[in-house]
C-alpha cells in the first residue's frame, strides 16, 4: 500500500495533539482526517474507510478503549492504536483485549511513530490480502463446480466465458437448484471487476422495508432501531458485481425503485438526501416466468428488458442426466477431502439409482444426496443404502399412470438395488424367476 | 524582487549562515536573503516542563512576521524543538505553505556527546533545510533512496540522504 492509498483516522480532543499528528502523517504522504470526540470519529467512520484509527484514550463522555469497541462494531478489520499519556498495565490490557494493535504513550518517539504506523500497514494489507484471497478461492471453487460435459452445460459455460468479457447485465434463469449462483460467481471472477466484490442479495429473503434498506443502506435514525448509519449493498457493490437472486418476488414499489437506480446508479439511503453514486454490474437470477408474470402486471416490463440485456438459461438435471456421473464423483471426492474419508467410488446399483431419479431438487439435491451417503458411507464406495433423498421418494417416480408403469418402474428399482440378482429380486417381488425375466423382457429392461 | 528569506532565531550561539544562504539558493535558483527579526519571541513558546520550544508556534511567529515580498521564509534556530505529540523534531514545515523551521540542535555531534564536527553540522544543515523548504513546494517524504525528501527520524537517516532531490521531487521544484 502507498501512503497516499492509506487512510488514517486521529482522534484526540486536545486540538494542538491531532492536528500536530495530522501534519506529520501528512509529510509522510497519507491522507487524514481528524475528530475531536468519539461522537465525530464514529459519524466520520460511517461516512468513509480508515486503515487506521488513532485513539487517545482519555476523552470526556467517551473514552478511547470504548470509542474502540464501537469502531470494531462498524469495522471489524480497522487497526486501531491507542495513545495514553496515562498508561497503565491494565488499560494496555484491556485495550489489546478488545483488538488494538498497539499503544503508545505521548509524547510519542518520532521512530516509534513512523516504525508503529509502517507495522499497521503491513497488518492492514495482510488483512486486505486475505480477504482478498478467501473471495478468489471462494469464486474458483464456483468456477470448478460447474461441471457437466453435457451440450447444455458446455453451452452455459461458453455462455459464461462470452458474457463475462462485457459489462452487460445478465439474467440467469433456471430451476431451483441449478447453480444460477455459481454462474453469477463464474461470470464475476471471469470479468474485468473481479478484483471488486460480488455482492449477493435474496431478494425473496426479505420483506420490502427491510430489502429497501438492504439494497440502500440508511441513515442513523432513519427508522426504529436504525441506531446507526450503515451501508447497503449497492453501495458495497462499487466496482464489483451485484448478484439479485430471486428477483421475480420484488415487490412493485421496489422494482421501481431498483429500476430508477439501475437507470442513473445513483441512490440515496434511507432517511438521508446525499446522493451516492455507485458503479456496479447487475447479474440477476430468477426461476419465475418473468414474461408470464409481465402479461399478468407483476413485473414491470421495463425493468424486465432492463435486466434481461442478456439471459443464460440452466438446464434442469433431468435433462443433462449424462453429468450425473461426473457430478458424482466431483462431490465425492470434494466431501472425501472435508470429511477427511477415503471414499472413492460409487457401486454400478447405486449409480443405477441416481440415473433413474429425476431430480426435482437438481444438482443441489444430487449434492445433499452424496453429501449424506458420504455421512453414511462405512467402506470406500458408496452403495444403494448409503444414498437417502430428502426432497421426494428414494426412488424414480413412476413413469406414468397406468398399472404396467407402475409395474416397471417397481421391477427397475427392485433390479438396480440388488444389482440385478435375478433370484434376490424375484424374492423381493414374490415372483418366480421365470416370471420376472418375462417381465425384463416385456419391459425391455435393461441393466 | 520575491525571495527566500532565511531567519536566524538564535539563542545561544551566533552562527554564520552564508554557507546556507548561498546553497539555497542554488538548489532553488531564487534570490536568498538573510533577515534578521526581532519580532521572534522564544520565551512565549517554551515550555518549562518539557524544556524545549513549540515547533509550530514558532511556525506561526514567523508567518506574522514575514517581508511582504516573501517567496517562502525558513526560521532557523539551536534550540530543541517540539510538537506536542512527539518527542522532538529537527524541524517542521507548511505543505504548501510559504514557511518552515529547522533547529540545529539536534543535528550538532555535541548532543549525542560526540566530538563537535562543523563541516558535517553544515550538511546536516544543509539537509534538512532544503528537506522542510521541499515541504512547501508541496512534497511529502519521499521514498526514493537517497533523495533529500526521504524522512528522517534520526540524525542517521539524515547523514545517509544526500542533499539533493531526486528527479521526481525535483520535477515538482522545478514546477
Amino acid at each position: 500500500m502507498k501512503p497516499k492509498d492509506v487512510s488514517i483516522l486521529i482522534v484526540d480532543d486536545e486540538p494542538s495533539i491531532r492536528n500536530s499528528l495530522a501534519g506529520w502523517f501528512k509529510m509522510d504522504g497519507y491522507k487524514t482526517e481528524v475528530a475531536e470526540d468519539a461522537y465525530e470519529a464514529l459519524k466520520k467512520l460511517q461516512e468513509n474507510n480508515f486503515d487506521i484509527a488513532l485513539l487517545d484514550i482519555k476523552m470526556p463522555e467517551m473514552d478511547g478503549i470504548e470509542l474502540q469497541r464501537r469502531i470494531k462494531e462498524i469495522d471489524k478489520n480497522i487497526i486501531t492504536i491507542i495513545i495514553t499519556a496515562y498508561a497503565t498495565v491494565e488499560t494496555a490490557i484491556q485495550a489489546m483485549k478488545d483488538g488494538a494493535f498497539d499503544y503508545i504513550t505521548k509524547p510519542i518517539d518520532p521512530d516509534e511513530l513512523s516504525r508503529l504506523i509502517k507495522k499497521a500497514i503491513e497488518q492492514r494489507r495482510l488483512i486486505a490480502e486475505n480477504i482478498m484471497l478467501r473471495g478468489k478461492i471462494e469464486e474458483l471453487q464456483s468456477l470448478d463446480e460447474i461441471i457437466g460435459e453435457s451440450p447444455a452445460i458446455k453451452k452455459v459455460m461458453e455462455l459464461i466465458n462470452t458474457v463475462a468479457e462485457t459489462d452487460s447485465t445478465v439474467m440467469i434463469r433456471g430451476e431451483s437448484g441449478t447453480g444460477k449462483e455459481l454462474v453469477a460467481r463464474a461470470i464475476h471472477a471471469k470479468s474485468k471487476r473481479r478484483y471488486f466484490p460480488i455482492v449477493t442479495i435474496n431478494c425473496g429473503a426479505y420483506p420490502e422495508g427491510l430489502l429497501e434498506s438492504e439494497l440502500f443502506g440508511h441513515e442513523k435514525g432513519a427508522f426504529t432501531g436504525a441506531l446507526y448509519q450503515r451501508k447497503g449493498k449497492l453501495e458495497m457493490a462499487n466496482k464489483g458485481t451485484l448478484f439479485l437472486d430471486e428477483v421475480g418476488n420484488i415487490s412493485l414499489k421496489m422494482q421501481m425503485d431498483l429500476l430508477r437506480v439501475l437507470e442513473t446508479k445513483k441512490f440515496t439511503r434511507l432517511g438521508g438526501d446525499k446522493v451516492i453514486e455507485a458503479d456496479f454490474r447487475v447479474i440477476s437470477a430468477t426461476n419465475r416466468d418473468l414474461e408470464q408474470a409481465v402479461r399478468e402486471g407483476s413485473f414491470r416490463e421495463d425493468l424486465y428488458y432492463r435486466l434481461n440485456v442478456f439471459t443464460i438459461f440452466l438446464p434442469p438435471l433431468r435433462e443433462r442426466k449424462s453429468d450425473i456421473p461426473l457430478l458424482t464423483y466431483h462431490f465425492i471426492k470434494k466431501f472425501s477431502l472435508s470429511m477427511n474419508k477415503d471414499v472413492k467410488e460409487i457401486s454400478k446399483e447405486a449409480m443405477n439409482l441416481l440415473m433413474d431419479y429425476d431430480w426435482p431438487g437438481n444438482v443441489r439435491e444430487l449434492r445433499n444426496v452424496i453429501e449424506r451417503a458420504m455421512v453414511n458411507v462405512k467402506g470406500s464406495r458408496i452403495e444403494v443404502d448409503d444414498l437417502y433423498f430428502s426432497i421426494s421418494s428414494p426412488y424414480p417416480k413412476p413413469e406414468g399412470e397406468t398399472l404396467e408403469d407402475v409395474e416397471k418402474a417397481h421391477i427397475k428399482k427392485i433390479l438396480n438395488k440388488t444389482g440385478w440378482n435375478i433370484t434376490k429380486a424375484a424374492e423381493i417381488l414374490n415372483i418366480d424367476r421365470v416370471t420376472l425375466y418375462n417381465k425384463i423382457e416385456k419391459y425391455k429392461l435393461r441393466k | 524582487m520575491p525571495s527566500i528569506y532565511i531567519v536566524p532565531a538564535w539563542l545561544e550561539e551566533n552562527h554564520d549562515l552564508e554557507f546556507l544562504r548561498l546553497r539555497i539558493s542554488e538548489v532553488f535558483r531564487k534570490k536568498t536573503v538573510i533577515y534578521e527579526s526581532k519580532k521572534i519571541d522564544f520565551h512565549s513558546i517554551y515550555n518549562p516542563s518539557r524544556k524545549q520550544y513549540n515547533s509550530s508556534q514558532f511556525l506561526i511567529q514567523l508567518l506574522n512576521n514575514h517581508p511582504k515580498d516573501a517567496l517562502r521564509i525558513l526560521g532557523v534556530t539551536d534550540v530543541d524543538l517540539f510538537i506536542p505529540i512527539l518527542t522532538f523534531v529537527f524541524g517542521e514545515a507548511q505543505l504548501n505553505g510559504i514557511a518552515g523551521v529547522v533547529s540545529v540542535h539536534r543535528l550538532n555531534n555535541k548532543f549525542y556527546g560526540l566530538p563537535e564536527n562543523e563541516e558535517l553540522l553544515r550538511k546536516r544543515l544543509i539537509k534538512e533545510a532544503i528537506h522542510e523548504l521541499g515541504h512547501t513546494y508541496g512534497l511529502v517524504h519521499c521514498l526514493t533512496p537517497g533523495c533529500v525528501m526521504n524522512s528522517s527520524t534520526y540524525v542517521e537517516d539524515i547523514d545517509e540522504k544526500s542533499e539533493f532531490f531526486c528527479s521526481y521531487c525535483s520535477s515538482v521544484i522545478r514546477g
